[in-house]
């Protein structure tokens, strides 16, 4: 197949493009919530960002937070922005480094006001910014203009046989073309680590890459209790054939295809070492691992699953693919793509791949995927430790 | 080309899956090893569905289950070759 050259996305102010042209009102904390999801509801073309947390929060886990708002708020797949906390200190921490892409973002606190006032000041900037936004045109943009993120979840045999192999043959296909590559869940590469380490481009990333693994194994024995055969694999997985957490590895590993990776990123960081394969270090609970990834500024999710995770992220479309024909039959819904004739052998992998970068292009240009389609918008915040 | 039952990922794996909705005890299945397109056939012991792994040899406590071509987990209890090979014969060398 040849490969489109170009897609239509949306240009951003600081030259990066968007699949989506999302509106966001984002709060800072969880107490801020509820002034947010009251926005969203009353100003249409605005969609609010809860989670559970920014309170109390201190050093490395204080930083992730603001890294993941920060880069939520930046990704080119958000028009706009409205930072809501309750406090102004943290609120403009966070509108000034989202306003370094010059997008329109604007900043309210809550203390001092109360939520009602609060709602209609916001409701006024949130009706500016959500018309301004509606008239913005998808033009066409390279390839390169596309960020590819991929984590796999419910995963069984057939997602390491067919359906992560299809990712990884179109991170083949596409990575030539300058396109932004990035895998994570740290956890779920036990197993594969030292086969994982030798896929880093330099002996830097392959260093970085080995510390990550080892400072994540480190915490997992200090905090098991037991061991962690009733995580991983998860029940889903044990159901769907996969028996250890090696299993899982080499399969998940498959994601990758032949690329080897350039750096390793900390959870949500933005990649700046240029187009190519990035490792971030993530959870491999879904909904957390996509939050982090989309809040690296990656624009379009590849999600391959085997028993069927139905996850969706609010900014980032989610593609979900499967090889598993039952699942293919009875989660019909939340399959965009079906890969299941790979088992059949009445379609190569070669096929597959191209069907893949085929609905990439399509969701890309803006068709509904079908997690979007059914609402989920699941933005789930990192903590690394208790709040102080 | 007659029906795959079972695909083997590399040709040094002693484990294959069951790509069809199941096999029964006594099926003569046919397998595809996807690293050299070869095929070879495998009399199974039990049933087992879809996704789930099949003895390719005889394995004993101790062994190595190779998948992908690496080790994926020990041998916790003897297996033969055609039966169903998982959790409960299988564990993890990691926890």
């Amino acid at each position: 197949m040849e490969i489109p050259k170009s897609f239509l996305g949306y240009k951003r102010e600081n030259g990066r493009a968007g699949t989506r042209n999302h509106v966001i009102i984002l709060p800072v904390d969880d107490i801020s919530n509820a002034c947010a999801e009251a926005v969203a509801n009353n100003i249409k073309g605005t969609i609010a960002l809860p989670h559970s947390y920014g309170r109390l929060q201190f050093g490395a886990d204080l930083e992730l937070h603001f890294r993941t708002m920060i880069g939520t708020g930046k990704n080119p797949n958000v028009a706009a922005v409205i930072v809501v906390g309750i406090e102004p200190k943290w609120t403009k921490r966070i509108v000034d480094a989202i306003a370094s892409t010059g997008k329109p973002v604007e900043g309210f606190s809550i203390e001092g006001v109360g939520d009602i006032d609060t709602i209609a000041k916001v409701s006024k900037k949130a009706q500016e910014f959500s018309m301004w936004a509606s008239e913005k045109q998808r033009e066409e943009c390279p390839m390169s203009d596309l960020w590819i993120s991929v984590k796999c979840g419910e995963s069984d045999t057939t997602s390491g046989l067919a359906s992560n192999p299809t990712v990884g043959n179109l991170m083949d296909k596409l990575e030539p073309f300058g396109v932004h590559l990035c895998f994570g869940e740290t956890s779920e590469l036990t197993g594969a680590e030292t086969v994982c380490e030798k896929r880093g481009k330099t002996p830097e990333a392959q260093a970085k890459f080995k510390k990550t693994w080892n400072d994540y194994n480190d915490f997992i024995l200090k905090e098991a209790t037991d061991d962690l055969s009733e995580s991983q694999p998860t029940a889903g997985n044990i159901a769907g054939g996969l028996t250890t957490i090696e299993e899982k590895a080499f399969g998940n590993f498959q994601k990758i295809g032949g690329c080897q990776f350039i750096d390793v990123l900390e959870p949500a960081e933005e990649p700046t070492k240029g187009a190519g394969l990035y490792f971030m270090d993530t959870s491999s609970a879904a909904a957390e691992c996509v939050t982090l990834q989309a809040a690296g500024g990656f624009n379009i999710h590849l999600f391959p699953t085997g028993q069927g995770n139905i996850i969706g992220n609010p900014i980032e479309p989610v593609i979900k693919l499967t090889a598993n024909p039952l699942t293919a039959k009875t989660m019909s819904e939340h399959i965009d793509v079906d890969v299941s004739k790979i088992l059949s052998r009445e379609m190569n992998l070669s096929q597959a791949g191209d069907e893949l970068i085929k609905s990439t292009l399509r969701v890309a240009n803006g068709r509904l995927t079908c997690a979007e389609a059914l609402g989920h918008k699941e933005f789930v915040m990192t903590k690394l430790y208790r709040s102080a | 080309m007659s029906n795959t039952d079972i695909i083997i990922h590399d040709e040094k794996d002693n484990v294959g899956v069951v790509v069809i909705e199941k096999i029964t005890p006594d099926q003569e299945c046919n397998c595809w090893i996807m690293e050299n397109d070869k095929s070879v056939s495998i009399q199974s012991i039990d049933e087992i569905p879809l996704g789930h792994k099949i003895a390719m040899t005889d394995l004993n406590e101790g062994d190595t289950i190779l998948k992908y071509g690496h080790d994926i987990g020990k041998v916790v209890k003897n297996i033969k070759k055609g039966e169903h090979v998982h959790v409960h014969n299988v564990k993890t060398k990691k926890w």
